[in-house]
């Protein structure tokens, strides 16, 4: 593959290194005692990324579908979980919960991006898959665990206001469904804002990387707005999802709200 | 809407009803019956359970031993919310329920007496702003009642509304938790008395709690002490 840009070699990149000597000489001015995680994150940073440099370059010349979606499912796995680990209370089966929708919103979005929108050939080509898949389950996880802590949250915060409707004869929906509601369009909040500001505040990732990579400003936009649409429809459907298998546990078949079901999360 | 029930036959009966809080049972063993007309007092030191038994008895936590019947039936053959509808439990916190039914503004007491309407068990019937402003009358209120903010509410004006809320439904069985802890002795006077009229009408019958036990004796025929139950 030709490229037009500018390769950076292991020397440019220690140059790029003496740029956290920043952070370091503010956190030692200030006292701020961050030095050391400051340095302990860099460095995680660096090998981290590099590691993966390594695996998907290793990635993107395998053609063995099972391989790839192999890969794939470790990272929707690795959302699933994070997602729950930002959650203050938990409750059985909530992982499931969570991996079941990422998973499925997940697959949709992306498999119907890569067949029927870009319609990359052959249909799981890594050089695609992975980093659109990537993008999808990173706000999807987000808006989870949103919607998520924002569910529980509520029911916790509003106990009296759902049990009284379901003495007074509600179903669990009718006691709940606000609830429910609410969860969904909070977790949907930072995806609509983020496309409202799109190109004005903020310059995303993917495109800025296309443009440098030398490719036309309005191919990399098309890319972006297919991706915004991906991430948006892959929000909304993991949130609705999360959230109704959360309403389904802790509000029971006999209309009963189960928030003894709940613990705390670990600090 | 009333079930033809034998007299001897009891509209609300317990049986054998036990709970458990880890290790410890709270209660077992409690079985009693309430038949038409019945107003009975649940008395118990606090934290021997009774809130959790009148919980129990509605279904909103799931019986851990024993069963209840209304009308010689078990919940889940009347569908609990249809149950519910019937053997109806006025908790002791009570609160306005406006923000919950619907994402609205605050309402008014008005807009909470109305809104339950639109659950789907009451969807045949209709909100009757005559029988309200009737037993406004009785408790001593105004009309004006029905304009205050259901938010704003103090604990005793909440207290009425949650009676009316409930009273309106025309349920069978009322499971009365503290029913006017929050209120002056004027109005818990005019309170019982509307409960006593309500009472009167066949196929009625009411558990009540209190933690005055003067009330208990003056409002109640029998007593069922929790404590006798551990």
């Amino acid at each position: 593959m030709e490229s037009d840009y500018i390769v950076i070699g292991y020397g440019q990149l220690a140059l790029a290194a003496l740029l956290i000597l920043v952070n370091v000489a503010l956190s030692a001015a200030l006292q701020l005692g961050l030095g050391k995680s400051l340095l302990i994150a860099a460095l995680r940073m660096v090998v981290q990324l590099l590691l993966i440099g390594f695996v998907l370059e290793w990635l993107f010349t395998q053609d063995n579908a099972l391989i790839i979606l192999a890969i794939a499912l470790v990272m929707t796995a690795i959302a699933g979980v994070s997602a729950v680990n930002r959650t203050q209370r938990r409750f059985a089966g909530i992982y499931w919960h969570s991996l079941l929708s990422v998973l499925t919103a997940s697959a949709l979005v992306t498999g119907f991006a890569m067949v029927g929108i870009i319609r990359v050939q052959p249909w799981y080509d890594p050089q695609y898959l992975i980093p659109l898949l990537g993008m999808v389950l990173g706000n999807t996880l987000n808006g989870i665990s949103l919607g998520l802590d924002r569910f529980v949250e509520g029911l916790v915060v509003q106990r009296d206001q759902v049990e009284t409707l379901l003495a007074l004869g509600a179903t669990r929906w009718e006691a709940a469904h606000a609830q429910v509601r609410n969860a969904i369009r909070v977790g949907m909040i930072p995806t609509i804002n983020s496309m409202m500001v799109m190109g004005l505040v903020s310059l995303p990732g993917m495109m800025t990387g296309q443009i440098l990579a030398g490719a036309d400003p309005i191919d990399a936009v098309r890319y972006q707005i297919v991706i915004l649409f991906m991430i948006a429809a892959g929000a909304a459907l993991g949130i609705f999802g999360v959230v109704l298998l959360a309403y389904r546990r802790l509000l029971s078949p006999d209309h009963q709200l189960r928030l003894d079901y709940l613990e705390k999360a670990n600090p | 809407m009333h079930i033809s029930t034998a007299p001897s036959q009891s509209l609300l009966a317990v049986e054998n009803l036990g709970r458990q809080l880890g290790d410890r049972w709270l209660w077992r063993g409690v079985s009693f019956d309430l038949f038409s007309g019945d107003c009975l007092g649940l008395v118990a030191p606090s934290g021997a359970g009774k809130t959790l038994l009148m919980r129990n008895l509605v279904l909103l936590d799931p019986i851990q031993q024993g069963a209840v019947k209304f009308a010689g039936k078990n919940p889940s053959e009347w569908g609990v919310s249809a149950y519910r509808s019937r053997v109806m439990y006025v908790p002791q916190r009570a609160v306005s329920i406006e923000n919950a039914a619907r994402n609205a503004l605050e309402g008014t007491v008005q807009d909470n007496l109305m809104q339950v309407f639109e659950l789907g068990v009451y969807r045949q019937r209709q909100f009757d702003p005559h029988i309200i402003q009737t037993w406004l009358g009785q408790l001593g209120r105004g009309a004006e009642f029905l304009n205050l903010q259901g938010a704003r509410l103090s604990g005793g004006e909440a207290q009425i509304l949650a009676l009316l809320r409930a009273l309106q439904l025309n349920p069978q069985v009322l499971l009365l938790d503290e029913p006017t802890a929050s209120l002056d002795a004027a109005t818990t006077t005019r309170v019982e008395a509307l409960l006593l009229d309500w009472l009167r009408h066949p196929h009625r019958a009411c558990l009540m709690t209190s933690h005055d036990a003067e009330q208990i004796h003056r409002f109640t025929q029998r007593q069922l002490n929790l404590g006798e139950f551990v």
